[in-house]
């Protein structure tokens, strides 16, 4: 028992239904104090359970986005709102639109309770966000491609490489902003950004060929024993598959579970195909892979409970359904309920910072020591 | 084990043929050396050994290459990847992965080699190279020498037959290159791997060489043996020179060989000489360029530059070394005002120069940074020298004309990134010449050069201190140093630990003496060139001590020219 909880990095797949079960509790209330509560849950796992380098630190990025996410959403109401109803905090000029763009006013009068909603619909989306960015800090998104299906491990690849270009960009990019001053030119103007573009890109184009030289060196992409077409076919019953999956967890997300709305059963409907067809071509694919993988995570008591500890309050916020607990009381004006039992829900999902497994002490200590 | 018949290689548009009519057998269990001037096709060779020639490349292979029994024709690198590893210039450019134990694993990952081998290859090769620190480490926050060491377990995992290296210790300080040229040699005497490397610093490998292949002009000769191939290659080391200066025979490839070999002489100058084999004064100018009072560089926690003060003056240059990480870059990008320093004072001709800008800052400072593909940004050479002479308000021409000097025979209508990495650094040093600044830092600027062209260099160089510049040269190597510089910094942790006359800093230095020195203690030479001209062998004569000195004593000591005391 002892081992199963000893320092190690959690299976990257727990981290992230613990972070989608969050995030789907968030998107079905916009009661602020609960949406609160999960961002703090959130944060405090991050807290304890972050990897080292880059990445650990992004949650504090996805944070400052958020913030600007709730703002944007706010001057949008303010500017384009049709508060129709609630108290008018002030009046802006209404400009007139053409005929075409019926249904839209820019301008006119601001109401508490439309802002007010806008606000806590805003802080939803932010919220959201923030589960994602979670789960960024605390899964290095290339372990990702260790539980990516065999079959779609050669896209993988490319999107994790891709993934941590950009980082990269952004150092290549001051680089050869000092590099222009060496050269006694100016970094100002739409010339200067033209001429910094050619060896950013004719670097980032170097680095990709030598990576793909390597790459193909070291063995990646040897013959599976299938045929081009065969290959070609799996990919697409997978990805059509997945993306199948996707349209029906949204629609059962967006129109509620309950069998009998047209949304919802559409939404089942797409979730068994999509379910189907990618297992399908995942393990049709997955069959000729002659890849092995080198010490996989392993799936023990703790990634368990994490993934448990985070689908609770999910579990809990879509049984309420439309209970007046999760809206925040925007309309008519007045102060948000506290609900106790989705608060002690939210409350257990942050228990992941305990009953998880210490992040290895080798593994964030000495990578944030440069050499 | 690799097999080439008849192979001729040309890449698409390009005029000539970059390897020609190639024949030779290699066996297996040897570690083969291919040697070679800057741009005569090494790396075009050594890429045909596992099919990115012209597979990845394109282009047109003739004849045939055999490896392992397959032939490269119809094996792509991939279905190659079992039987040879390669191990390209630049490490960090080609891990896929970013932790080390993951990298070492990833070959195994693509060849489908069951889990329980996997961990059992790796946890060896963790010993094998001595990486086993290291396995959690992030790839980036390595040593030069540790990546090079984590790439070359990376393909070793997969127990290949046969192991490329294309120079693999360019980029390393003298220490690291010696751990990683002797976990090759391990490679080959323990495991019978058969290894061919490339690379221009002979001095580092020719005396670990079974077997030397010559590219010279896009041709390769067939297998020689070392000394035989040193006599006739186009590049040699400076133990080499020096044994056919004492016309040492057999020809000594090791510094140990050479010492023994070379005691009569040696014996006969130190008598000559009565003992007083005094190193000369450290030279030094007398009018500041810059000064650092007190610098102080830190990044996060970590600190890089320690309370540093130093001045350098004009007419002087300064060689810096250090291991990798040991702040030579920062302190040069402190002078030049890429970095500020956290406390502390640095000034360039009396104005702090990150103050700088345009073509002030040109006329007062130039730095050539380790990236020189940064400052690149034209579409042909030619463009790029006449952008450099009206940035600094030269004469039209002048760019191309210093071009020349450092690279002769260069195709103005190149595009600067089809160059060699040696060819564009020279191209960017030209550039940065243009503006005959005062303080010029150049940062490791010998990677991918050959002898000839490193004594181009060298000479530029020199031209340029004798006018009045002063100047910094951040690198590795020893002998670049040897020949060129008047002052010695090294740099360790941040601390500046020593401070001296090149020649006496050198000449007491284990670790960063030249080969002549080594050879020649307690006598004071560090290169060939500081020898006395005349040195009859000592089989023509009698005995050693019938000679006439005099013969051989005009003893001049022709270094770095033009700096008036």
């Amino acid at each position: 028992m002892a081992a199963t909880f000893a320092p190690r990095l959690l299976h990257p797949g727990a981290w992230w239904l613990w972070a989608l079960g969050l995030a789907v509790a968030a998107s079905r209330t916009t009661n602020p104090i609960l949406l609160i509560a999960i961002a703090v849950a959130a944060g405090i796992v991050v807290a304890e359970r972050r990897v080292a380098g880059p990445w650990g630190r992004s949650f504090s990025l996805f944070v400052k986005l958020g913030v600007l996410i709730i703002a944007i959403r706010m001057v949008v109401e303010i500017l384009l709102g049709t508060s129709a109803f609630g108290t008018v905090l002030f009046t802006l000029p209404e400009l007139p639109l053409p005929e075409w763009m019926a249904g839209v006013t820019l301008g006119g009068a601001v109401t508490a309770d439309a802002l007010l909603l806008a606000a806590y619909e805003g802080l939803r989306l932010a919220v959201m966000l923030l589960c994602v960015g979670a789960a960024n800090s605390l899964v290095n998104p290339s372990r990702l491609l260790r539980i990516v299906p065999a079959a779609l491990y050669e896209v993988g690849v490319a999107v994790v490489i891709c993934l941590t270009f950009v980082p990269l960009l952004v150092a290549d990019t001051q680089r050869i902003r000092v590099a222009r001053r060496l050269r006694g030119r100016t970094n100002r103007g739409p010339k200067a950004w033209g001429q910094m573009v050619i060896p950013l890109f004719a670097g980032a184009l170097d680095s990709s060929v030598a990576l793909a030289a390597s790459m193909d060196s070291r063995g990646y992409g040897r013959n599976t024993g299938l045929t081009k077409r065969a290959r070609a076919l799996n990919a697409v019953m997978l990805l059509v598959g997945l993306l199948g999956v996707a349209i029906g967890l949204y629609g059962l997300l967006q129109g509620g579970a309950s069998v009998g709305s047209g949304a919802a059963n559409l939404g089942w409907a797409m979730l068994f195909v999509g379910l189907v067809l990618a297992m399908l071509g995942g393990g049709l694919s997955g069959r000729r892979v002659t890849r092995t993988r080198y010490r996989p995570d392993p799936w023990r008591l703790p990634e368990t409970l994490v993934v448990l500890a985070g689908a609770l309050p999910a579990v809990v916020f879509i049984a309420l359904g439309d209970a007046a607990v999760l809206t925040g009381g925007a309309s008519p004006l007045g102060w948000p309920t506290v609900p106790l039992w989705p608060l002690l829900a939210i409350a257990v999902a942050a228990a992941p910072s305990f009953i998880s497994p210490p992040v290895t002490t080798a593994a964030s200590k000495r990578e944030s020591v440069p050499a | 084990m690799i097999e080439f018949s008849d192979v001729s290689v040309k890449y698409d548009g390009a005029p000539d043929w970059s390897i020609q009519s190639a024949q030779f057998v290699i066996p297996e269990g040897e570690l083969a050396l291919v040697v070679g001037s800057t741009g005569s096709g090494k790396s075009t060779l050594l890429s045909c050994i596992n099919g990115l020639v012209p597979h990845f490349t394109g282009g047109t292979l003739a004849g045939q290459v055999i490896v392992a029994g397959r032939d490269t024709a119809d094996h792509p690198p991939r279905a190659l990847a079992d039987v040879v590893g390669m191990v390209r210039q630049d490490p960090l450019a080609g891990f896929v992965t970013d932790v080390v134990e993951d990298e070492l694993a990833y070959t195994m990952e693509s060849l489908g080699i069951a889990p329980a081998v996997m961990r059992r290859r790796v946890e060896e090769t963790l010993d094998l190279l001595g990486l086993a620190p290291l396995r959690t480490r992030t790839l980036r926050t390595l040593s030069g020498g540790e990546r090079q060491r984590v790439a070359i377990g990376s393909v070793l995992t997969a127990q290949p037959k046969v192991l490329v290296l294309d120079e693999p210790t360019s980029a390393l300080d003298p220490q690291a290159a010696e751990d990683v040229l002797a976990a090759i040699q391990r490679l080959v005497h323990d495991l019978g791997l058969t290894v061919l490397l490339s690379e221009h610093r002979l001095e580092r490998v020719v005396q670990y060489a079974d077997q030397i292949l010559i590219v010279q002009d896009h041709r390769v000769t067939q297998f020689l043996d070392p000394a035989a191939a040193m006599l006739e290659s186009p590049v040699t080391p400076p133990v080499v020179d020096l044994g056919a200066r004492l016309r040492l025979n057999p020809l000594p490839l090791s510094v140990r060989d050479a010492r023994r070999a070379a005691r009569p002489q040696r014996e006969l100058l130190l008598a000559e000489q009565n003992g007083q084999a005094e190193p000369p004064a450290a030279r030094r100018g007398t009018t500041p360029i810059a000064q650092i009072d007190k610098g102080h560089l830190r990044y996060g926690n970590q600190i890089v530059l320690r309370q540093l003060s130093t001045s350098i003056q004009a007419g002087t240059i300064t060689g810096l070394m250090g291991r990798n990480g040991a702040g030579k870059s920062s302190l040069l990008r402190l002078l030049v005002g890429a970095e500020s320093a956290t406390s502390g004072r640095v000034q360039v001709g009396g104005v702090d120069p990150k103050s700088l800008r345009g073509a002030s800052l040109l006329a007062k400072v130039a730095y050539v940074p380790q990236e020189p593909d940064d400052l690149l940004w034209a579409e042909t050479i030619e463009q790029e020298c006449l952008a450099a002479d009206a940035d600094a308000n030269k004469a039209v021409g002048t760019t191309q004309q210093l071009l020349s000097q450092l690279l002769p025979g260069l195709d103005p209508t190149t595009h600067p990134r089809d160059l060699s990495i040696g060819s564009r650094l020279m191209l960017v040093l030209a550039i940065m010449l243009a503006g005959d600044a005062e303080l010029l830092l150049l940062d490791e600027p010998t990677r991918g050069l050959d002898y000839a062209a490193k004594d181009r260099l060298s000479a530029v160089i020199r031209s340029h201190a004798a006018q009045g510049a002063a100047v910094v040269v951040a690198t590795h190597d020893v002998e670049f140093v040897a020949g060129l510089c008047d002052r010695l910094m090294i740099l360790a942790d941040g601390d500046l630990v020593t401070d001296d006359s090149a020649q006496s800093a050198l000449l007491d230095s284990a670790m960063f003496a030249p080969q002549v020195a080594k050879v020649m203690a307690p006598l004071p030479y560090l290169t060939v060139t500081d020898l006395p001209l005349q040195f009859p062998p000592l089989a023509e004569t009698e005995s050693a001590a019938n000679l006439n000195p005099a013969d051989f004593l005009p003893a001049e000591t022709n270094r770095s020219g033009g700096l008036d005391e």
